[in-house]
């Protein structure tokens, strides 16, 4: 079978892997520069005879996605900064609730308004902890428009699994770029389906704290009710007030994203095995690292990278395990700080470099090429 | 005709990066000579903000915020009663500004506010009937059957499928004690309200239709042509209210059918093509007939 590749946007890649993914609803609200993802799936949904929806904000587009999975669609909204900003709350719902949803956030500069049609990295922490209260979240860093296509579809599957809403988070940069895509058919890549709980509806306890496995979402509708609440509810979806459910629940929030840590994490290690100094970049910036790396190696001097494609959970297990054998880590995002801090958790036997440009810019390779000469004369 | 010297002591000057065209930057220049001076402004994010204040110059001649999309009418209510609070709001006009969509759709809470406490501010919608700013995708103020990148045409559509959003009745429903909807089209008409808006106390709400060349897709030389026929077809009733009464009306002096004003603009170019197109032209008629008959137009 001849491949099917195209020439596309990461934005319209975004689309076409949820489009793939099975993705059922779209709301959205017009921002820069995610605004092609929601052009693109206002013309593709509808011809699929599935919903697009344009909304009157930002926090009713995440509030009608919450809606339609708790409909047991499978649902997804794209924004960038501001948009994310006014999102936080209906974002903690759906950590609460638990329920399943894919949040697309192309970055620009901020805070505010901040850079409208530049790129940057600086909201890594607030997909963590945007919205109040402890819980844990899924955030996805694809670095290339093709990557975009694949991990969308795998965005919508952890989703799915571990009833949760899963951060998308690209830049200006993959967002407006224009690459090669290999379209897959949807029988070459893992779909994971909305499907009805295994147990009667009378059986059904939607929260299934104890058992530590994720209950699925019934679909309402389906003859399975429940209650859902914004409350700290019980097994049953209830509210309650009593101490150890509270803490059950609390711990469920985060356990149950923690404890999957190993089918969640996902990685790229590119020339590690003999490098003297480790790269951990993540989204665009590895692009840049990835050149600078081969710049640095021409100059005789042993780089390699880690670049996290699943950024939350952080992937501290392998970062640890590099630093043991790398003394030198270097750390570049295009923010003032943000990885970083828990790199030098991590990787707390190692020496931390940071190289943190935000201008409007993309940071460059030779930006990169010359704080690794920096570094490796220190 | 202004002199070079009239012109440079404009309180929205010359040399800002609004498209040829841009009948949003006619109607803040008009604005801005009636206000005068002793006015304090707050703008949404959108086209107005974007163009009229490129670093490192700014076309405002008089003190300016940019709030964010949805928070223009808050922020100018925070100015406001600050102003008041302090013994200062005499004499000093606070407007708020916003897109269609900043007004109509993420602003609207805001403004609803703004209204229902009775803030003396003057809001300006400016009404190009999308969010031109990000890419013309389509607002509350879209109307119906336009060709948007959110509501594109095509064989399953004829763009954007539902009627414009009653922004001024829903100002109207506040009881705020003036209400009125204008056009770029008519500069006269325009002014009359602004001054007439300067004279009230209290929320005073103000829409005026701004083409847009880029987003309805029309040659720049018909900014104004366009904005005039939309009034003279009855699609764009221009009119005052007082509190929830309509007190006077914008007559069409000739009614001009849609088809005329429709047809200048590529967002409804999916209308000429064939037969169905031509059955959705009659239903753009038929809302511009009940316009007719509701405002009492003719």
């Amino acid at each position: 079978m001849s491949k099917n590749i195209k020439l596309m946007q990461g934005n319209e890649a975004i689309a076409e892997g949820a489009v793939i993914a099975g993705c059922d609803f779209f709301a959205g609200y017009p921002i820069t520069p995610s605004s092609e993802v929601s052009e693109f799936l206002s013309s593709r949904l509808p011809k699929m005879g599935k919903a697009f929806l344009q909304m009157e904000d930002e926090i009713a587009a995440m509030g009608a996605i919450l809606g339609a999975a708790l409909g047991g669609a499978k649902a997804i909204t794209a924004t960038s900064g501001p948009g994310m900003s006014l999102k936080q709350e209906n974002i903690g719902y759906a950590s609460m609730c638990e329920i399943p949803c894919v949040i697309v956030n192309v970055m620009r500069g901020g805070p505010s308004t901040g850079l409208p049609t530049l790129p940057a990295q600086g909201d890594v922490m607030q997909a963590k902890w945007g919205t109040h209260g402890d819980h844990a979240i899924i955030a996805i860093t694809p670095s290339s428009v093709n990557e975009s296509l694949y991990e969308t579809i795998r965005a919508f599957n952890l989703a799915i699994k571990y009833r949760t809403p899963v951060v998308i988070l690209t830049d200006e940069i993959i967002g407006h770029m224009r690459e090669k895509v290999v379209i897959p058919d949807k029988s070459e890549v893992e779909v994971i389906d909305v499907k009805l709980p295994d147990v009667p509806p009378e059986k059904y306890n939607p929260y299934n704290y104890t058992s530590g496995k994720v209950t699925p979402l019934a679909p309402m509708g389906e003859g399975y009710r429940y209650h859902v609440t914004g409350l700290i509810h019980g097994e049953t979806g209830f509210p309650s007030q009593k101490t150890d459910v509270i803490q059950n629940a609390q711990n469920w929030l985060i356990d149950k994203i923690y404890k999957n840590i190993k089918d969640i994490e996902k990685f790229e290690e590119f020339q590690t095995d003999d490098a003297d100094i480790l790269i951990v970049a993540y989204g665009s910036t590895s692009r840049s690292a990835r050149q600078a790396i081969s710049m640095a190696r021409a100059a005789g001097i042993k780089v390699g990278m880690f670049r996290p494609i699943t950024i939350w959970p952080f992937p501290e297990e392998q970062i640890s395990n590099l630093s043991k054998k790398i003394k030198k880590v270097l750390v570049v995002e295009m923010n003032m700080g943000q990885v970083i801090l828990e790199v030098q958790r991590a990787a707390c036997g190692s020496k931390i470099y940071g190289l943190h440009i935000v201008n409007g810019e993309p940071i460059t390779p030779d930006n990169i090429f010359a704080k690794i000469k920096e570094v490796s004369e220190n | 005709m202004l002199t070079k010297e009239e012109t440079r002591n404009e309180l929205f000057t010359m040399g800002h990066t609004g498209c040829s065209g841009c009948a949003q930057s006619m109607s803040v220049k008009l604005i801005m000579e009636i206000l005068g001076k002793n006015t304090i402004a707050t703008s949404a994010t959108g086209c107005l903000e974007v163009f009229s204040t490129r670093w490192p110059e700014s076309s405002w001649k008089i003190p300016w915020i940019h709030s964010l999309f949805e928070n223009s009418a808050a922020v100018a209510s925070g100015v406001e009663a600050a102003l008041k609070y302090m013994g200062k709001k005499d004499g000093i006009n606070v407007i708020a500004q916003g897109g269609d969509g900043g007004t109509a759709d993420i602003g609207l809470q805001a403004l609803s506010g703004m209204f229902e406490r009775n803030h003396d501010v003057l809001y300006i919608c400016y009404d190009n009937g999308a969010y031109m700013n990000t890419g013309y995708q389509r607002s509350g103020l879209t109307p119906f059957d336009a060709y948007t990148t959110t509501s594109p045409s095509g064989k399953e559509s004829f763009g954007n499928n539902r009627p414009k959003k009653y922004m001024p009745e829903i100002a109207m429903a506040h009881r705020i004690p003036y209400t009125a909807v204008s056009s770029a089209g008519y500069p006269m008409d325009l002014q009359k309200k602004v001054k007439k808006a300067m004279t009230i106390k209290g929320a005073k709400y103000l829409q005026v239709d701004v083409p847009c060349v880029p987003g309805w897709k029309y040659e720049p030389r018909y900014s104004v042509k366009l904005a005039q026929l939309a009034v003279q077809t009855g699609l764009y009733p221009l009119f005052e209210a007082e509190y929830d009464k309509i007190i006077s009306v914008k007559k069409i002096s000739k009614k001009v059918p849609v088809e005329e004003y429709l047809k200048l603009q590529g967002r409804f170019k999916h209308l000429f093509k064939d037969e169905a197109g031509r059955a959705e032209i009659e239903k753009i008629q038929k809302m511009a007939d009940e316009n007719i008959e509701r405002y009492g137009l003719m």
